[in-house]
């Protein structure tokens, strides 16, 4: 119970054991993943054979670390080319549709609200066959009718940009329509009575109340592409995202490498995670 | 009122773009594509669903992912609710954000990563097994990787903390003197949660519910990573139609039978509670 | 002298619910005019329709002689300073009062020379940096105010801008303020609910009452010989008595109160006499007045301000004034006395 309530010893210690618990089962893949990037082994398992950096450097046939694999070098790369376009066009795309649906009323508004709120509650598999059928259908039309080979169209770099963007921009859309709802809209009108246009007063005024909803929306989007494997496998095309080359290599040849990678991805999300925890305490 | 025109459709135009050409044409296409026979006629037919229907794969594996996705929400529900109500009521703010930040750093560092992270853990010679026969606790390697047991622990792992935070959203807004006043009154710890918390949270648990429902029922990393050869869940057989026998039709009826299961649940979940779904992403 | 704004019958409505009823009203350039009415009695809408930010249903608005029909915002020229100020929380005084001297393209040196004018008239040099959360709430009020100014408006709309001060300081300001129009000699209209700023800094107040016009007038008028009961309920403290019927020269208020020979003319519906109408002990010499036997019941002791409530024929509750003279100082309560009211000062209307 709550702090102000007498609790019994059993019932207090119980619960923070339970707790610690909950928060070991957390950590403890992650842990497990970071101790594993340094073992002195070609097996992704126990024991523990000694401390190497191998996995991360080493350019042997046995053994290629992280950085001398060039495949696995080119999927980050496509994954972080992925994830910015992605994350752009979201929250371009995302923070128009806040501005629309928070201030105007128009025919089909909840219609269309419902759609641009769908991708919620639509599982990702669905957004990815979806997206790829209708994109060949499309494309279909497009070469068989008017003698257009888009590549756009068909499964590639492009597609999986598009296919994340559906429900980016969904996302992108609530974080900035939260802030907007704090909005004094007497703001707005303050600058259409000292002769802005209404872009002009959306840009002048709006926009930079928005901006740290914007960005951390961005950063949002941006994490969400990188780690997304359930609509990308379906739109991919030659060549994979890091998911997706994850994913093979976990299915049909672990190494410790797997773990350098992950335990990249753990650095690199915790101290971005802290230090915006920091940044917002400070404000 | 020209201008205003001019900003509105300026607003518009982008946003149909993507609504248009993204979610409902897209989702159109799913339905028709379903109804297109596997001969690539231009015909419509019913015999992707039928052969839904006859195979008994299909089906079982259908039904076995809805009520493993029920079960998986239920005991999501049951393993978080204790620790948002700690993260909200019991410990301080300044506690409680740190925690919160343990619990979102799994979250942006993605289900594959931590998934492998099961896979390390639960193997006959992953960290768990090495150290319980290192403690001698046990002799032989307990099999837990490739189980059902494994799955769940991956489809837990990824969906608690969407079930987390919308019961944490409606804790904030109940009132301590709540709590107490009950306790004035005589109420024991038991009486108060379920007369009074629970209660309170009901909207935040339904919310979490329709989420971790949702990402459980169409995941496909923890069923085909973790799961075992019984683990069959639905969203593979759709994997399978598209990526493997490249059968997009069949893999279009199953994904919209899939969609038609999700939304259905969610219909009955936001009846139930008499809720709308555009409050469920708050 | 012309009138730069002129409202013709002009009616708005929002389905089935009528704002704004035919509304006419004339302001002459240089005056300071309010718009005084309880809240959701359409004043807001009517400043929203000059502003431009609402289309009038009916009728017409003219500013300079111009109809504004379809004429957006920016294209008016009034400006208005909001209830909450509408402030640019994220610029400094400078850029805010700037704003919209940049939006009309003017240059850098124009724009800087205006704007530090203006904030010297309203005694805020010095602050340009400053951001808007440092300001106290009156510096708030002034930046607010000089930011539509440094504009020069034809017409400054003002939206209840003093409400969210604390009372002392709004009794400051519409000093301030008034003191302020009367220099610059822009036409200033201005919407409250607060009777006391109305008639504090108005050349002539505009009753509003459920979308209609009730009075227009000097505040002194509105004050002497408000024209409708709404008005004399309204504007100032007043004592209501409801009528039931006349006799021969006798009033009989709802609660059996007799008063003698006001209205001669018909009946009213109800009775307004101002609680400094009532005089006590009149002398037995003065004509045309009304006199009445009074118990006194309680005595609020407020200064200047003191006023008893007494019982009228050990019936009707009185509400009068007690002038802090040595006269009256012994009077206690349950003292009986008398009390007289002219006949001029009885104001009767049908409702």
């Amino acid at each position: 119970m709550i702090q102000s309530l007498p609790n019994s010893p059993v019932y207090k210690y119980g619960y923070r054991l339970y707790i610690a618990l909950f928060f070991a089962f957390l950590l403890l893949p992650l842990i497990a993943i970071s101790v594993l990037a340094f073992n002195d082994t070609t097996s992704i398992t126990l024991p523990w054979k000694g401390f190497t950096l191998d996995w991360f450097f080493a350019d042997t046939t046995a053994r290629k670390g992280l950085f001398s694999d060039a495949d696995l070098l080119q999927s980050i790369w496509i994954s972080l080319q992925t994830a910015f376009l992605m994350a752009g066009l979201s929250t371009v795309v995302g923070t128009i549709a806040a501005l629309l649906f928070e201030q105007y009323n128009f025919r089909f508004k909840n219609l269309l609200y419902f759609f641009a709120i769908a991708p919620l509650v639509i599982p990702g598999v669905i957004l990815g066959i979806s997206i790829l059928l209708g994109s060949t259908y499309v494309g279909g039309i497009l070469d068989t009718k008017f003698g257009i080979d888009l590549e756009i169209f068909g499964p590639g770099f492009w597609l999986v940009v598009l296919g994340q963007f559906s429900f980016g921009a969904t996302y992108v859309m609530l974080l900035v329509a939260a802030r907007l709802k704090k909005f004094d809209f007497a703001l707005e009108e303050a600058a259409l009575s000292l002769k802005a246009s209404r872009l002009e007063s959306i840009w002048y005024i709006t926009i930079p109340f928005l901006k740290p909803a914007i960005i951390g929306a961005f950063v949002v989007a941006f994490l969400m592409s990188f780690a997304n494997f359930n609509t990308t496998i379906f739109l991919i095309g030659s060549d994979p995202t890091l998911p997706v080359d994850l994913y093979s290599r976990i299915k049909f040849s672990s190494t410790p490498v797997l773990n350098a990678v992950s335990f990249m991805i753990i650095l690199i999300i915790t101290i971005v995670a802290t230090a915006s925890v920091f940044i917002k305490k400070k404000k | 009122m020209q201008d205003n025109k001019k900003a509105f459709y300026f607003l518009l135009i982008p946003v149909l773009l993507w609504l248009v050409m993204l979610i409902i044409l897209p989702h159109v296409d799913l339905f028709f594509s379903s109804f297109k026979p596997n001969s690539g006629e231009d015909t419509y037919t019913l015999e992707n669903y039928l052969i839904f229907f006859q195979d008994k794969i299909y089906w079982s594996t259908f039904l076995y992912t809805t009520a493993y996705a029920i079960g998986v929400t239920l005991l999501a529900f049951i393993v978080s609710f204790p620790v948002a109500f700690y993260l909200v009521k019991v410990i301080s703010p300044k506690h409680a954000a740190f925690l919160m930040l343990m619990l979102l750093i799994p979250l942006w560092i993605g289900e594959l990563v931590t998934i492998y992270g099961w896979v390390i853990l639960l193997g006959d010679k992953g960290a768990i097994n090495e150290s319980l026969i290192f403690l001698g606790i046990i002799d032989t390697p307990i099999t837990m990787l490739y189980t059902n047991f494994s799955m769940i622990i991956g489809l837990l792992y990824m969906s608690m903390l969407f079930m987390i935070i919308p019961i944490m959203t409606t804790l904030e807004s109940l009132d301590d003197a709540q709590i107490e006043a009950a306790s004035d009154l005589g109420a024991s710890k038991f009486t108060i949660f379920k007369s009074i918390v629970i209660p309170h949270s009901m909207p935040g648990i339904i919310n979490g519910s329709i989420i971790v429902f949702m990402l459980v029922i169409g995941d496909y990393l923890a069923p085909n990573i973790l799961g075992g050869k019984s683990s069959l869940w639905f969203t593979e057989q759709i994997y399978n139609q598209f990526l493997s026998t490249f059968n997009w039709n069949q893999g279009a009826a199953f994904g919209f039978l899939l969609l038609i299961i999700s939304s259905a649940t969610i219909w009955a979940a936001l009846r139930l509670s008499g809720q709308k779904l555009e409050k469920v992403e708050n | 002298m012309s009138n730069i704004l002129e409202i013709k019958d002009m009616s708005k409505f929002f389905d089935d619910f009528t704002a704004a009823d035919s509304v006419n009203l004339s302001v002459k350039e240089g005056e300071f005019v309010s718009i005084l009415g309880p809240s959701g009695c359409g004043k807001t809408t009517l400043l929203r329709i000059v502003a431009g930010f609402l289309e009038e249903s009916r009728g017409e608005v003219l500013i300079k002689g111009k109809n504004m029909k379809s004429v957006s915002p920016e294209n008016r020229p009034v400006n208005i300073v909001f209830q909450s100020l509408a402030l640019f929380p994220m610029m400094n005084v400078y850029e805010n009062v700037a704003f919209g001297l940049k939006r009309k393209k003017l240059n850098k040196q124009e724009i800087e020379k205006e704007v530090l004018s203006m904030l010297e008239r309203v005694g805020l040099q010095g602050f340009e940096k400053k951001k808007i959360n440092e300001l106290s709430g009156g510096q708030k009020q002034r930046v607010a105010i000089a930011r539509s100014l440094v504009m020069k408006p034809s017409i400054l709309l003002l939206d209840e801008p003093l409400s969210a001060l604390d009372r002392k300081l709004r009794e400051h300001m519409k000093v301030e303020l008034k003191e302020l129009q009367r220099e610059i000699g822009t036409t200033f209209i201005y919407i409250t609910h607060d009777q006391s700023e109305a008639l504090v800094m108005s050349d002539r107040v505009a009753v509003m009452n459920k979308g209609f016009l009730e009075q227009v007038d000097t505040p002194q008028n509105l004050y002497r010989n408000p024209k409708t009961a709404f008005v004399a309920g309204f504007v100032g403290e007043n004592n209501r008595f409801e009528i039931v019927r006349k006799e021969d020269k006798e009033i009989i208020t709802k609660s059996g109160m007799r008063i003698s020979r006001p209205c001669l003319e018909f009946t009213p519906d109800v009775m307004y006499i101002r609680p400094e109408a009532f005089m006590l002990e009149p002398s037995k010499d003065m004509e045309d007045i009304a006199v009445m036997e009074a118990e006194i019941k309680t005595i609020l002791f407020d200064g200047a301000n003191t006023k008893m409530s007494v019982l009228v024929d050990s019936r009707e509750e009185v509400l009068i004034a007690l002038q802090q003279n040595a006269k009256f100082q012994t009077l206690k309560e349950g003292d009986v006395i008398k009390i007289g009211v002219a006949y001029d000062n009885i104001k009767c209307y049908k409702e």
